[in-house]
């Protein structure tokens, strides 16, 4: 076999003749981060539906219909307020769980597994950490997008009474992070999808159903009330709902916001070393 | 690039056991074997990806261990497997890239269509990455690679499960990096790559070298100028082997062929004829690295 060297002005790739290198300063989990941006760009009209078009259709459904009839008994359950008042923050807080759990268990697979997105990452001068805090960032814009808009919606609706309902957004995107860091440490471990089934089944839809969202958990008998005031989106929905109507509650409010900072953390330091653990071999 | 007595153990399992290797600037050095030699983890040490787990490595003059950012700012690494984002375009896969490295946007831009046109790809430039051949995505993975005009390219397997003629372009890429002074690492099972491609080579089996040197010597050293290749009925080749022993400096029985090794084959071969054997087919080549290699290990490279 022969081959003929090509000729000599095509395009001109040897390292001497590149201007000499200029580093942007842009810190290395951010250039990860940028990943994510780019590729929503090109992606985002699929997410519409979720961010968009969810809290519309259930505050509708759930919040002026069933609300409907709710208030025609009597709302001293759900603390003398329009039921459609007291379910607004609590799904403010279930979405930002579901979308931090969501966003943090098939992308994560996509990138060890699918498309392998973290290795092409690690064979640059990116580290491990550097591609866990540019998704988990990333994760957390998803979470602050939702977040944001269904408040937006929930305006719209009328159904925020207090001004406080601002510092509610922060506490929905606190409830998003303090699910996704954990989760991500989880689907590290994961070799296929089926157990972010699981996870949902058993773990997500329950939490959604039964931490006081659409009802109080007073409401529930007494051991299960205390496992469901336990639970991690209680916190979310107890602090997203005292916000938003005005009753933010002091020390209970801080007690959930703690809560849910160390599950948080803890999330990060575990998902540090599942990270590790499955990266770098 | 040093290594000494490189190791790297999984648990139990020694898949790189204690090897030296010396690279040098501008050469394209090659590591050839068999799948599951150790050539991969071998690579992915020198990529800093996988730390080392007994010997010394330097890279670049650096310790993979402690500078593997600085040490991965300046090579590029093409892996087995691509690693491209499907749904993305071609450009932004090249982009992105670049920005992992930190490159400023402009600089990257230009940089990006000089390595679209290398890559012979503008004109696929704003398509998704999805429909391209593997031919495509293996020099859009070259070109990338580039992006951060490194000194030193990592190739592993760079053609598996290409056709010949997407072999042949992307080894056409390779020669002009090789000419511009890139130092070229390619891990490959396959022989005639090995041969066409690099300057010096080990060949690595079960985690050892078992012989290093320029491809020409290799043959010299482990096999002789010619071959006979001998095609008979089914089954027969045990026992033609052994019939014709004493005509050649060494015979191989493999399932399919009977190789005679010699200095002059068609000599060889007359004689073979006028022994009364009629092989079905008989072939007089010159010596490659396949030879070598069978000669080394016992075994063919690609099964």
């Amino acid at each position: 076999m022969t081959f003929t060297p090509p000729p000599r002005d095509a395009a001109n790739v040897s390292p001497d003749a590149a201007s000499p290198q200029r580093r942007s300063r842009v810190s290395p989990a951010l250039r990860a981060y940028q990943y994510n941006l780019l590729a929503y760009k090109r992606t985002w009209r699929g997410s519409l539906t979720t961010t968009f078009l969810y809290p519309v259709l259930y505050l509708a459904a759930i919040g002026v219909g069933l609300g409907h009839l709710i208030d025609h008994g009597s709302n001293k359950a759900v603390g003398g307020v329009p039921y459609l008042w007291f379910l607004a923050p609590g799904l403010l807080a279930g979405t930002a769980m579901q979308i931090g759990a969501n966003e943090s268990t098939f992308p994560v697979m996509a990138g060890i597994k699918w498309l392998k997105t973290y290795f092409a990452m690690l064979a640059t001068p990116l580290e491990v950490t550097d591609v866990l805090y540019g998704h988990l960032l990333w994760i957390l814009t998803r979470v602050a997008l939702a977040s944001g808009v269904f408040l937006a919606v929930m305006t719209a609706f009328h159904t925020v009474p207090s001004a406080w309902a601002v510092a509610a957004f922060p506490a929905a995107v606190l409830t998003g992070a303090a699910f996704s860091a954990p989760v991500m440490a989880f689907s590290a471990t994961r070799e296929t999808d089926q157990s972010f089934v699981v996870l949902y089944r058993f773990g997500i839809v329950p939490l959604f159903l039964f931490s006081g969202t659409f009802f109080p958990v007073t409401q529930l008998p007494g051991w299960l009330q205390v496992i469901a005031r336990c639970t991690p989106l209680y916190q979310g929905v107890s602090l997203c709902r005292g916000l938003v109507l005005g009753r933010p509650g002091g020390w209970d409010a801080l007690g959930h916001a703690v809560y849910l900072l160390v599950m948080f953390a803890g999330g990060v330091l575990a998902a540090r070393v599942s990270y590790r653990r499955r990266l770098v071999q | 690039m040093q290594a000494r007595r490189l190791t790297k153990r999984f648990g139990e399992f020694t898949a790189v056991d204690a090897v030296d290797f010396d690279i040098h600037v501008g050469e394209a050095f090659g590591f050839l074997g068999a799948n599951g030699a150790g050539k991969t983890s071998t690579m992915r040490m020198i990529a800093c990806l996988s730390p080392i787990s007994g010997g010394t490595l330097q890279v670049l003059g650096l310790d993979p261990m402690r500078e593997g950012p600085q040490i991965r700012s300046r090579i590029g690494l093409v892996p087995q497997d691509d690693t491209l984002d499907l749904e993305l375009t071609v450009r932004d896969n090249l982009y992105l890239y670049g920005r992992y490295f930190g490159l400023p946007k402009k600089q990257l831009r230009e940089r990006v269509d000089e390595l679209l046109e290398f890559a012979r790809l503008t004109e696929r430039a704003d398509e998704r990455v999805d429909p391209l051949s593997g031919g495509m995505r293996r020099r859009l993975t070259i070109a990338r690679a580039l992006v951060s005009s490194p000194s030193l390219v990592i190739l592993d397997e760079p053609t598996t499960g290409l056709d010949p003629q997407a072999r042949h372009l992307l080894w056409d890429r390779l020669y002009r990096l090789k000419r511009e002074g890139v130092t070229l690492v390619i891990t490959t099972h396959y022989m005639d790559e090995a041969e066409q491609l690099c300057d010096r080579l080990v060949v690595m089996d079960a985690g050892r070298i078992a012989a290093a040197g320029s491809p020409r010597e290799l043959i010299e050293q482990w096999s002789t100028r010619e071959v006979v290749e001998l095609r008979f009925e089914a089954e027969g080749h045990q026992v033609h082997g052994d019939r014709l022993a004493d005509l050649a400096e060494r015979v191989e029985v493999l399932p399919d062929r009977l190789l005679l090794y010699t200095d002059e084959g068609d000599a060889t071969l007359d004689a073979v004829r006028s022994r009364g054997a009629s092989p079905i087919a008989a072939l007089v080549r010159r010596s490659t690295l396949e030879d070598v290699f069978l000669h080394l290990t016992g075994r063919s490279l690609v099964d």
